[in-house]
């Protein structure tokens, strides 16, 4: 019965769907008050409704209801509860449904946090959502319906893939989605704006914090899924460029241009148009991940079913997605005005060149991700494009990013001057050469020289934004501790924000660095009793032993690792075969340190108690993660500046007034 | 149903993929020298396992993986030069078996593709900077400008200049 309620509410949401893409934007075009203002009640409506059915999925799967095919193909009675929940979200149907309700909860957001926005942007913004809402609910109701039933009932399922049942992928798919669907919001005022004809400041000052928001999410989902493949897959590596990660990669890669483009936007009022494309763009690319994984176009780990009537949808919508917002924005964007002027060493310039950097990055990753279909397409051969291809082409552009990455926040905005600009950042450049020297001293280098490219340029980023933050509270009163907690309780929020998160890239690029050019990896094979030395770290093979777990069996390996004499970890890294079927999985087990992470994998069984396995040693791995996390708690400092505070406070009239004419 | 089934075929055939994996280490290779070694496990990095995801010789521990890196020591063992195993396994599996695609006329497009878009960006960048020096400063005009600033001034936040 719950299942049917869940199917009825889904349908009911589709209708509210409908109803929400319909009558605010025509209560919008043609002046109707009363049809705006459905807007937000619709919105709300939608979210009640898809949670209604989400919340009917989860307890399907909490009372492991087989009945529901999905379920029965998902989950087990012997699951542990919170893998029972996260196995909601484990399988096609199920992401759907996250996706809806994560797209339902923007919306509602938006129209809770909008009280101080004219309504007929709000009516068009929700509207656009909706419209993008009927697409997602239509596809589930048509093709992926979470609550098809079984009969006959299966006595059990058939068990949550055992890759997903860990802590990390439990919540990187709703992470990843936030940020994703969060896109959705930046396109919805981009298209919003484009139907109105209006793209201004405020627009941007809009947008900015809810696109920055999404960011953030998409940020953190990144670098979890980055984290789980390392300590999960079992061969260390923590970015492999499979098509999926590539998936998730692009839409941030624009995200992030957008973030930027949209500071000068609203600052300066420039690059309108751009702005807008790029906001597109970053939704497009969010749906176009989406159609790549799903569609089983691109086989991978985490493609779900492959289904010809679903990559048919996926790309009917696609194409009536991009296809419909890039006519709306050939038909506007000629109209918008280009804002003022600038000169070539401005902070727009560098803003600009961020902004092409990026978009090469995305250009990249597309091109790599799609080349060995385009090639196969036109029969020109197989190819296989992994790693060497990406990481070549990553590293030929990167070091221009770090480096702009240093200028580009010092100069100000219309026009600098160039010897303005070198007095202020000439200490910090000196420290940064000073460092590119330290590094290529081989004990440092081991001889490689992108050791210390890779220092000189997370020095020069820390060393040019402590320059920053220097000349900001330089002429604050008070010391600069007091100067610096006036300013962050003040207006210094996003600029602080900002430190921050380009500090996190400093940190991301010393881990990435590090652990690339000096990570020590040693295949072999122990009997119990036997010890390795790698590194300066003695490991010490115990033995193994059977372990049972709840829904799994496993060979638990026993290490002790000393550093000289002294005993630093004990490590049980283990074989599991989950009970449900499917191959062995490794759980590698990670002394993990600020410096380096010690990592032990069990390869398999090779008979006498011996077995095959994968010692590591990983400095700085831990600093990928980090820097990405700074990244995020950047953006959501930023996000916390006052003038975002305020302008949610501020009910005033005068917004309205003038924006309603538009 | 029939969906259920499919994919119970698909993770059968998935297993049968990753195989009863029998004994291996990269230690167990045996060299006359540990430069030897290094180069036999720099070499197998560079291949791709051919019925794997994404995963190079090195690191697979599917059987047809376990079985050319058997092929790759024998043929080391038995003096053959780098470029000649190399040849050897792209004759008998393609250029696919190379995890780096290599330069020839047929992967120019790969190589350079993505440059000749990124100079299209760049070119239509430098227009754009050199363009935006000339504009005209400001095209907003006074009262546009004026319902700008009643926009963008919060009364309660005064703004610093350069945040």
């Amino acid at each position: 019965m719950i299942p049917e309620l869940g199917h009825l509410a889904l349908i009911l949401a589709l209708l509210l769907a409908i109803a929400q893409a319909g009558f605010p934007l025509a209560g919008s075009l043609t002046g109707n008050r009363p049809w705006m203002t459905m807007a937000r009640p619709l919105a709300y409506g939608q979210l009640a409704f898809v949670a209604i059915a989400f919340a009917a999925l989860v307890q399907a799967f909490l009372a492991s209801d087989f009945s529901v095919l999905y379920v029965a193909q998902n989950s087990n009675s012997l699951l542990p509860d919170i893998y029972k929940i996260s196995a909601v979200w484990g399988g096609h149907e199920g992401s759907l449904l996250l996706w809806a309700l994560m797209m339902a909860g923007w919306g509602a957001a938006v129209a809770a946090f909008s009280r101080n926005l004219p309504l007929p942007v709000v009516a068009r913004v929700i509207a656009v959502m909706g419209m993008v809402a009927i697409g997602f609910l239509l596809f589930m109701l048509l093709t992926s319906n979470p609550f098809e039933r079984l009969f006959p009932v299966p006595p059990e399922g058939r068990d949550l893939n055992p890759l997903l049942q860990d802590f990390g992928l439990a919540i990187h798919p709703p992470m990843l989605y936030m940020g994703y669907v969060g896109f959705s919001v930046a396109f919805a005022f981009a298209l919003a704006a484009l139907i109105g004809g209006k793209l201004d400041a405020a627009w941007a000052r809009w947008s900015r914090p809810w696109t920055t928001v999404a960011w953030v999410f998409l940020t953190i989902g990144i670098a979890l899924g980055s984290w789980w493949a390392y300590y999960e897959l079992g061969w260390g590596g923590w970015w492999f460029w499979d098509p999926v990660e590539n998936a998730s990669l692009m839409p941030w890669l624009v995200g992030t241009a957008l973030i930027h483009s949209l500071a000068v936007t609203e600052k300066r009022a420039a690059f309108k148009s751009w702005t807008v494309l790029l906001a597109i763009s970053a939704f497009s690319l969010s749906l176009l991940g989406t159609f790549l994984v799903r569609s089983g176009v691109l086989t991978s780990v985490h493609a779900f079913a492959t289904d010809p009537e679903r990559g048919l949808f996926i790309l009917l919508f696609l194409c009536l997605v991009i296809g419909g917002s890039l006519a709306l924005y050939a038909w506007r964007a000629p109209e918008v005005s280009e804002g003022g002027r600038f000169d070539l060493l401005s902070r727009e310039s560098g803003l600009l060149l961020n902004n092409l950097l990026f978009v090469a990055f995305t250009v990249l990753v597309l091109f790599g991700t799609l080349a060995p279909l385009i090639y196969e397409a036109f029969n020109l051969g197989k190819i296989s494009v992994g790693f060497p291809w990406f990481n070549k082409m990553f590293l030929a552009l990167a070091p221009f990013l770090a480096l702009l990455l240093g200028i580009g926040p010092a100069t100000r905005w219309k026009h600098d001057e160039p010897w303005r600009l070198t007095k202020t950042l000439w200490i910090a450049l000196a420290l940064s050469i000073g460092m590119l020297a330290l590094a290529s001293l081989p004990a440092i280098s081991g001889g490689d020289q992108w050791v210390p490219i890779g220092i000189a340029l997370a020095a020069w980023l820390l060393f040019s934004h402590l320059t920053l933050v220097r000349e900001r509270l330089k002429h604050k009163h008070g010391s600069w501790r007091q100067a610096m907690l006036a300013d962050f309780s003040g207006n210094g929020r996003s600029f602080y924000g900002m430190v921050v998160a380009h500090l996190g890239v400093a940190m991301f690029i010393v881990g990435v660095t590090m652990v690339s050019n000096h990570e020590i990896e040693k295949d072999l094979r122990m009997s119990p009793g036997d010890s390795h030395e790698m590194a300066g770290y003695r490991f010490e093979f115990l033995g193994a032993q059977k372990v049972n777990g709840p829904n799994y069996r496993a060979d638990q390996g026993h290490f002790i690792v000393y550093r000289g004499q002294r005993q630093i970890a004990e490590l049980f890294p283990e074989k599991r075969s989950y009970l449900g079927g499917g191959m062995p999985m490794t759980e590698a087990a990670i002394d993990a340190g600020f410096f380096r992470d010690v990592y032990v994998s069990l390869g398999e069984a090779v008979g006498g108690g011996d077995w095959a396995l994968r010692l590591y040693y990983k400095p700085y791995v831990r600093w990928i993660w980090l820097g990405a996390g700074l990244m995020a708690l950047g953006g959501a400092i930023a996000v916390s500046d006052r003038r975002y505070r305020t302008a949610r406070a501020r009910r005033t009239a005068p917004t309205e007034a003038v924006a309603a004419k538009a | 149903m029939s969906a259920l089934i499919k994919s119970l075929a698909l993770s059968a055939l998935l297993l049968l993929g990753s195989g009863v994996a029998s004994a291996y280490t990269l230690e167990e290779f045996e060299f006359d020298s540990p430069e030897q070694h290094d180069e036999f496990r720099d070499l197998i990095a560079k291949l791709r396992c051919l019925v794997c995801q994404n995963e190079s010789l090195a690191g697979s521990q599917a059987e047809l993986a376990q079985d050319l890196r058997n092929e790759v020591y024998r043929m080391m063992r038995a003096g053959q030069s780098e470029d000649e195993i190399l040849d050897f396994l792209i004759e008998r599996y393609g250029d696919f078996v190379l995890y780096d695609p290599p330069l020839k006329p047929s992967t120019y497009l790969l190589w350079f593709g993505p440059f000749v878009l990124i100079g299209i960006g760049a070119f239509v960048v430098v227009r754009t900077l050199l363009s935006k020096k000339q504009t005209q400063d400001d095209p907003l005009s006074e009262a546009e400008r004026e319902r700008l600033q009643a926009l963008l001034d919060a009364k309660h936040a005064p703004r610093s200049p350069d945040s």
